[in-house]
């Protein structure tokens, strides 16, 4: 079986935060990195999670898979975008700086290959970080997490459920899935379409209408130990926040606090250097 | 918020977010255009709002498209992930008085079904996500909305293939209202 959310265990400062405060640290880089298009912050947070990625201990080759993956959605979403539109950078930026012709409408133009730069420094500045909480965070405290920041303990507790039984179904949907072929059902290219579709349903119906009867099973068990009586309720996983988990907090907020306040003072989202 | 989700919602989104995952990931069917495949997860989230309601819809499309993004490692996507949450949430709260817990999924409720699914797919789709992505990322408009699109429309198709082949599955094996009858 795969394992997919690639938890590490390494000792290092940033295993030891909890989970709540990489949590909280997580979106508030990642709304930050939304926020802004300024295009020095965006250059610094790269370079940031590249030392937080040192820190914690987390070498290159245990994520290259999946940087590999991204890069190359990276690469075709930057084609998508110009050639669908060879001049959204001039109209963002305003000038027109033409510096050769390819064909046609396709002309590349300085402010097209900054806008480019942005986008890359975009995704740069919020994936490493995703890839850091997935690595350094233990799926079993993350229900803990979720509910000291507020969400709702109940729902919190939905997300771990999911979490535990993804391995199960990702099973039982394997052992479906060969016990229908041996019945001969055929889901390679070499059925139409919509014959692929409805093997999908051979499939597919016997997996949920038996997750159907797995909601019942747990749900019963859940009501029978008193699950949603109290307000709230205690984590095997939960832990305190110490001095290193508010610094972080704090240092993320500053960044978000700076990505905001450089957009309201400049008026706009991005960095023009054309001007 | 808190006292409405009973135990038994609180699973639901719990495995219905699992099996979406499952379903996004892994179960992908090769298409006639080159590198893309078509998957199969909306008519699961469809079909599971349709049983378990708006909220647990909401929640299933907000948790299961969150984590198969975090998996594939590329950032989550939120402008998508919402798109997700919402058309969960539409679903189960158009669909709120289908009776199909009570064993019933005759033409009627197959044609509600799918007709609903199809405008909360536009709305999705066509508006919420391309929206949110021009707020969010801003990139260019016509890239969004061909993307848009082209998944609105895949979603679409597959949602009523697999939703409704669930929702009559799922009816059939439920027992009908006023099965059982007291005797004298």
């Amino acid at each position: 079986m795969i394992n997919i959310f690639n938890y590490i265990d390494r000792p290092s400062p940033i295993h030891r935060l909890t989970g709540a405060t990489k949590l909280v640290c997580l979106l508030l880089w990642s709304l930050a990195s939304m926020v802004t298009y300024d295009t020095r912050l965006l250059a610094l947070m790269p370079v940031a999670a590249v030392i937080l990625f040192a820190v914690s201990k987390i070498r290159f080759r245990d994520v290259k898979a999946v940087f590999w993956v991204t890069f190359v959605f990276m690469v075709l979403n930057n084609l998508m975008v110009y050639l669908f539109a060879p001049e959204h950078g001039v109209g963002i930026y305003g000038t027109r700086t033409v510096l050769f012709t390819i064909a046609g409408p396709y002309t590349v133009t300085a402010e097209q290959l900054f806008y480019h730069l942005n986008l890359v420094l975009k995704y740069l500045a919020a994936i490493p970080l995703l890839l850091l909480f997935v690595c350094t965070t233990d799926p079993s405290e993350f229900a803990a997490s979720l509910n000291r920041i507020g969400v709702s303990y109940k729902v919190a507790y939905s997300v771990a459920l999911a979490l535990r039984y993804i391995p199960d179904i990702q099973r039982s949907y394997h052992e479906i899935s060969q016990s229908q072929q041996a019945r001969g059902i055929e889901m390679s290219k070499k059925e139409s379409l919509v014959k692929r579709l409805r093997a999908a349903g051979a499939i597919l119906i016997p997996l949920i209408l038996s997750s159907m009867d797995r909601i019942e099973v747990i749900s019963n068990a859940m009501e029978l130990r008193g699950f949603g009586k109290g307000k709230t309720r205690t984590w095997y996983r939960g832990r305190r926040f110490r001095a290193a988990d508010i610094v972080c907090m704090a240092v993320c907020a500053l960044l978000l606090a700076a990505a905001i306040l450089g957009t309201v003072l400049r008026g706009t989202r991005y960095y023009n250097p054309f001007v | 918020m808190d006292t409405k989700l009973s135990v038994k919602t609180v699973v639901a989104i719990g495995i219905g977010a699992a099996l979406f995952f499952v379903c996004g990931r892994f179960i992908a069917i090769p298409s006639p255009v080159p590198n893309t495949s078509v998957t199969i997860q909306y008519g699961v989230l469809a079909f599971m709002a349709a049983v378990f309601g708006p909220i647990a819809g909401a929640l299933i499309g907000l948790i299961g498209h969150a984590l198969i993004d975090a998996s594939w490692g590329w950032g989550i996507w939120w402008s998508w992930v919402i798109a997700s949450a919402v058309f969960g949430g539409l679903m189960g709260f158009a669909t709120r008085k289908m009776p199909l817990a009570d064993g019933v999924c005759g033409s009627d409720e197959l044609i509600r079904f799918n007709v609903t699914q199809v405008i909360c797919h536009v709305i999705c789709w066509g508006a919420v996500a391309p929206v949110l992505d021009i707020l969010i990322y801003n990139e260019p408009v016509e890239k969004l909305f061909v993307q848009g699109l082209f998944s609105g429309i895949a979603n679409a198709v597959t949602t009523a293939v697999i939703g409704s082949l669930l929702c009559v599955a799922y009816a059939k094996a439920r027992p009908q209202k006023g099965s059982l009858e007291q005797e004298d």
